[in-house]
């Protein structure tokens, strides 16, 4: 659905130009999850495979309420559901809906290496473009959150769009508009990063004193949020990382890698050329040749 | 195919044939690889019938150079053995980059320069395919940890970059030294040649009645 909002890229897969921005003043958005008002009913799960024409294959039952078991090509968002003992020996049941967090620096995009196969819009949608990718799995290796999947089909990787079609012409999400209990909203990232600031409130005053906005600044903040009960311990949550950041790996690779290798074969090159204008070829001369007949004539009668 | 009467054989046909399916291997992971290293050299991808096939196609042909590589090693390994010579001859690298090649020591079959070529390539390929089978998606992408497909990138890319650069310095040797690309292609040099260039090599082949490219017994 690129081709809607060609004209307000902020970043470009693996491009060294400046990509269109003439659309400068969109407003950014987000998705709020309130973890505490979710009651795991996947309403968004299947309004996400619905919107996007997505049917996996049917699974087997893995022991869990997690269905299907990870994410996939065709399962872009999925409840993850976690049965937690906290410190007073009561059981929670932690149910977080994963998928891509929209990261405002996204891992992915660094590290694709295919032009336009990632673009960022002006409103912070992450999204790929799946025409532009070819399967190399970069993207995986770039994402903090583990979330693009490859398709073993088509070869090309898949996540949540935020909806972005949808979102173009000015609807929400459809996870959002399945959402029966209003733990999903969507709006600009100022308002939602307010109401959020009022649930937490709410939550601190009914007991869960960690409670706190999940938006994480090692990724420069993301474009969907949580609201967590315990937000001290985000790992409690199906493993969503503490502090993401992308890879020292992927960041030397990318930042420090790419230029500086390009440059050392450039260099490489233009001084083999050099050294042939200063110093020009090493070439066999006649006294060589006199050397070596007179030295194979001195030993003239060695066994052939 | 019988060598013009009177010059040493310096590669065998087997070694020949060796080198340029390693060589011709190498040309194409290069452009291929090069072309999802860098934005800038990704129009390369259309060579290979655009990305999706340049991805497809990368690993085969990595594989293929591997198994070559090996038989120039298996071939060339002994002419390779570090020794005196190349001490002596890397002190005098400054004689030997201004063509002053009266002033360089003598040595035999491979000079220093050559035997750092071989040896660096004999680590890098090996390192190139196992980071390469880690990264390679279709097949491997779910046997390791992501953390350390990461880290099989980096090095990756870093191996690569190392191995283009010396195979820059390989080709442009190639061609400095005047004589040396028929000695791959054709197979033979004159003995002006090796009396020049590895006068060791020329006196061991010369005493031993040998033709070349080792010296009898």
């Amino acid at each position: 659905m690129t081709d809607l909002q060609s004209q307000d890229f902020i970043r470009i897969s693996a491009s060294t130009t400046t990509p269109p921005a003439a659309r400068n003043h969109e407003v950014e958005v987000a998705k709020l999850i309130d973890v505490s008002r979710c009651i795991g009913c996947k309403a968004c799960q299947a309004a996400c495979m619905e919107w996007n024409n997505l049917r996996g294959d049917v699974g087997t039952f893995q022991g869990s309420y997690t269905n299907p078991a990870d994410l996939g090509p065709h399962t872009w968002t999925l409840m993850r559901f976690t049965e937690h003992e906290n410190a007073t020996g009561d059981l929670e049941w932690l149910i977080r809906k994963d998928g891509c967090m929209h990261c405002a620096d996204p891992g992915c995009l660094e590290a694709c290496p295919a032009p336009g196969a990632i673009v960022q819009y002006a409103n912070g949608i992450v999204d790929f473009v799946s025409q532009n990718c070819i399967g190399c799995g970069y993207c995986v290796k770039g994402c903090p959150f583990n979330i693009p999947r490859i398709s073993a089909a088509d070869s090309k990787s898949y996540k949540c769009t935020l909806c972005s079609d949808r979102v173009s012409v000015g609807m929400e999400p459809a996870c959002v508009k399945a959402c029966p209990t209003g733990a999903i909203l969507f709006g600009s990232k100022t308002d939602m990063r307010s109401w959020a600031g009022e649930r937490v409130e709410d939550l601190k005053g009914r007991g869960f004193e960690k409670a706190g906005l999940y938006d994480p600044p090692g990724v420069g903040g993301t474009h969907v949020m949580y609201v967590l009960p315990h937000a001290d311990t985000p790992s409690i949550y199906a493993g969503l990382p503490g502090n993401p950041a992308i890879s020292v790996f992927v960041d030397v690779w990318k930042g420090v890698l790419k230029p500086l290798a390009l440059a050392g074969l450039a260099v490489t090159a233009v001084a083999g050329f050099l050294h042939w204008v200063i110093t020009g070829t090493n070439e066999v001369e006649e006294n060589d040749d006199r050397s070596a007949a007179d030295f194979i004539k001195n030993h003239e009668g060695v066994a052939k | 195919m019988k060598y013009p009467e009177g010059t040493l054989v310096r590669n065998t046909r087997a070694a020949r044939v060796n080198h340029w399916i390693t060589a011709t291997c190498f040309v194409l992971l290069m452009v291929s690889g090069l072309s999802m290293f860098h934005p800038m050299l990704f129009w390369l991808s259309g060579l290979f019938g655009g990305g999706q096939w340049t991805r497809t196609i990368h690993p085969w042909i990595g594989i293929v150079l591997a198994l070559s590589y090996a038989g120039l090693i298996v071939q060339f390994w002994r002419d390779n053995f570090w020794n005196r010579d190349d001490i002596r001859w890397l002190r005098s690298i400054v004689e030997v980059v201004v063509n002053d090649e009266a002033k360089v020591p003598e040595v035999g079959r491979f000079n220093a320069g050559q035997k750092f070529v071989f040896w660096t390539m004999a680590l890098l390929v090996p390192a190139l395919l196992a980071t390469g089978l880690v990264i390679w998606q279709s097949y491997f992408g779910e046997a390791t940890t992501i953390e350390t497909q990461r880290a099989a990138e980096l090095v990756h890319s870093w191996a690569a970059a190392t191995a283009i650069m010396i195979w820059i310095i390989h080709v442009y040797a190639a061609i400095w030294v005047r004589g040396s690309v028929r000695a791959m292609t054709r197979g033979y040099v004159t003995p002006g040649w090796a009396w020049r260039h590895h006068r060791k090599w020329f006196r061991d082949l010369v005493t031993t009645g040998s033709t070349g490219p080792r010296p009898r017994g």
